[in-house]
């Protein structure tokens, strides 16, 4: 037999079932299309987590990173003393050496006066440690006495600052310490922090009277360009203590990433809602294709006694199983578009549907609804032909 | 005249051990090309038995089952199956796939079969219908016609892969007289046409005219 009649006949008998009845063919599609969303919605938030968790150090402008071994992650660090930092300047590929120093401290509403725990950036305005124009523009004003620059894309529950700026209400609050706002900036919030501001070295002691510069909370390396940077990290790592991690750009992020990943449990509840989704839909769509066989039996067995063999019921069945995949992703990943852009305008977090995502998900939804056609497959073995006088 | 069903000496049970129940007993039968074989006897009798065993459609152990030159005792699913593909079917239900127009159920027939196109299965298919009377219901759904319509649909289902024996259990039980005189009626003008055999079971005693022959079967043995 050729292959078009091989794979053909069954799927458009499989076909001409499925639309024989709209009522339970739209039923089948609303069972793919729910374990669909919420695959869709499970994996976004996940991604949208990881993706606002390295929306900071996306930014920072360094070569090598110092984080204390104890630091889980930037918005938990341990200090570590700035000598420490300044030690690696004695290597001759080391350009330059700022520190960072970080602290989450409530904000006052300028409006309404409730306050709110975002995050604050502290380093020395020349240094430029931030790769974004906004923060390097400002570094003029950043440098007066208690001023602070505020991003943006922060939560909205801090009030609508750019409009109270433009009205020339810039004083607020963080710490219980007057600061005057002088300029915006966009970075984007994160599962710590619902919002950021910057300042410089000098006004977060001021705003954290407790902290001291000598104790820093990251130290950013810049090398002269050209150098090796594995080289250079391997040579330091080698000299500094050893309760300093040395970080390359990208482990950063990756270490930013996997705090959430492993530490939070938080990618670990995704991953969960992700498998309970897809075993939910898995279910839904074996009971679907189960009673199918059940309520076609008697046809399946006169078309047994006319000579059809068991492969093709079983290529009609998972001929079946990939049509409800299809039919029901593709409502299914229109409507998650439609819930992705309505979370990212409710949570302020990035939420992209990429095309690797589309794709990835679709490859699940079909793995779903073959291993759903796997288990419903014995089912076929109650069409006996015999039975049919 | 050559013979296409040879059965010789066949017996046949159900279940094991002491619980065996014996249903055929030593059945010995042969049918030739073009032949009308109609096989009656009460309900229990083993008819139904008999049509399977020689349909390729349940394994028998005893005796010698010959159709189309092929030994079904102890045969290999691939033998029953290919068997199968060479004799027509119809049933009591006339079981037509409901999702299916009638030109597509009897077109189901013809997909088992390679070398022929869609539109000439279809053209095809379509022909046999106009055959039973029914060139005017190709695109009617099996819900959409009468008990009557549909055992022709089944009927030109069963013949239009020009089988060389064509299996009938009670045709036109689920029939009313008119209907199922007129169900046969085509069935018998067809098979001489293409000088198919057809063995019939059935107790229904108004179409017993159409036979060349009628065998009858009590208690799992042929009487003379």
């Amino acid at each position: 037999m050729n292959l078009i009649a091989w794979g053909y006949f069954p799927a458009r008998l499989a076909w001409r079932q499925l639309i024989f009845d709209r009522t339970k063919l739209i039923a089948a599609i609303c069972g793919v299309l729910f374990a669909c969303i919420l695959v869709f919605m499970q994996l976004g938030f996940k991604d949208s987590l990881y993706a606002s968790a390295a929306s900071a150090p996306l930014k920072l402008n360094g070569d090598l990173f110092l984080m204390h071994k104890q630091s889980e992650a930037m918005w938990r660090p341990v200090n570590f003393k700035r000598s420490e930092l300044m030690r690696t300047l004695g290597h001759p590929a080391v350009a330059e050496v700022s520190p960072l120093y970080l602290g989450l401290a409530p904000f006052k509403n300028i409006e309404t006066q409730v306050k709110r725990t975002l995050m604050v950036y502290g380093f020395d305005p020349e240094a430029q440690l931030f790769n974004v124009e906004a923060i390097k523009n400002k570094r003029g004003e950043l440098r007066l006495k208690d001023t602070v620059l505020f991003d943006e894309s922060s939560r909205p529950e801090f009030g609508h600052i750019r409009p109270l700026l433009e009205a020339g209400k810039n004083v607020t609050e963080i710490n219980d310490y007057k600061v005057a706002i002088r300029g915006l900036f966009q970075l984007g919030v994160s599962f710590a922090a619902d919002g950021n501001v910057v300042t410089s070295d000098l006004n977060f002691m001021r705003i954290f009277p407790n902290r001291n510069a000598g104790d820093i909370d990251m130290g950013v390396i810049r090398l002269h360009p050209g150098t090796p940077i594995k080289q250079v990290q391997a040579e330091l790592s080698s000299q500094l203590n050893e309760f300093v991690n040395i970080f390359t750009y990208d482990e950063l992020l990756e270490y930013e990433k996997l705090y959430w990943a492993n530490t939070a449990p938080i990618g670990f509840i995704f991953g969960f809602g992700t498998v309970m989704g897809l075993v939910v839909g898995l279910v839904i769509v074996y009971q679907i294709l189960f009673t199918d066989i059940v309520n076609h039996r008697y046809e399946f067995a006169t078309l047994k006694a006319m000579g059809y063999q068991h492969g093709y019921f079983i290529r009609l069945v998972f001929a079946t199983a990939f049509f409800l995949a299809v039919l029901g992703f593709i409502p299914g990943c229109i409507l998650s578009i439609g819930l992705y852009h309505l979370a990212e305008s409710q949570m302020f977090m990035p939420m992209p549907m990429t095309f690797s995502k589309v794709i990835t998900i679709f490859f699940f939804i079909l793995s779903m609804c073959t291993i759903a056609g796997f288990l419903a497959i014995h089912k076929l073995k109650a069409a006996n032909p015999a039975d049919m006088f | 005249m050559s013979m296409l069903i040879d059965v010789r000496n066949l017996d046949f049970s159900f279940g094991s051990g002491e619980l065996t129940l014996p249903v055929l007993k030593n059945v010995t039968i042969s049918i030739h090309q073009g032949e009308i074989v109609l096989m009656t006897g009460p309900s229990g009798s083993g008819k139904t038995t008999f049509l399977t065993i020689v349909g390729g459609l349940r394994q028998a152990f005893n005796g010698s089952v010959k159709v189309l030159d092929q030994q079904l005792i102890n045969s290999t699913e691939q033998v029953k199956v290919k068997v199968r593909q060479q004799i027509g079917f119809i049933f009591q239900q006339h079981n037509l796939l409901k999702s299916l127009t009638a030109l597509q159920n009897v077109s189901m027939t013809l997909e088992m079969y390679n070398g022929s196109s869609e539109r000439e299965r279809l053209n095809q298919a379509a022909a046999m219908l106009e055959a039973v009377g029914l060139g005017d219901r190709l695109n009617y759904k099996p819900d959409q016609l009468s008990g009557g319509q549909r055992q022709r649909v089944s009927i030109a289902r069963a013949l239009v892969g020009q089988p060389k024996i064509v299996l009938a259990d009670e045709p036109t039980a689920s029939l009313d007289k008119q209907s199922g005189q007129e169900a046969v009626r085509i069935l018998k003008q067809l098979a001489k046409e293409s000088g198919t055999a057809i063995l019939l079971v059935t107790h229904d005693y108004r179409i017993l005219e159409i036979a060349d022959r009628v065998v009858e079967l009590e208690d799992g043995v042929i009487k003379d």
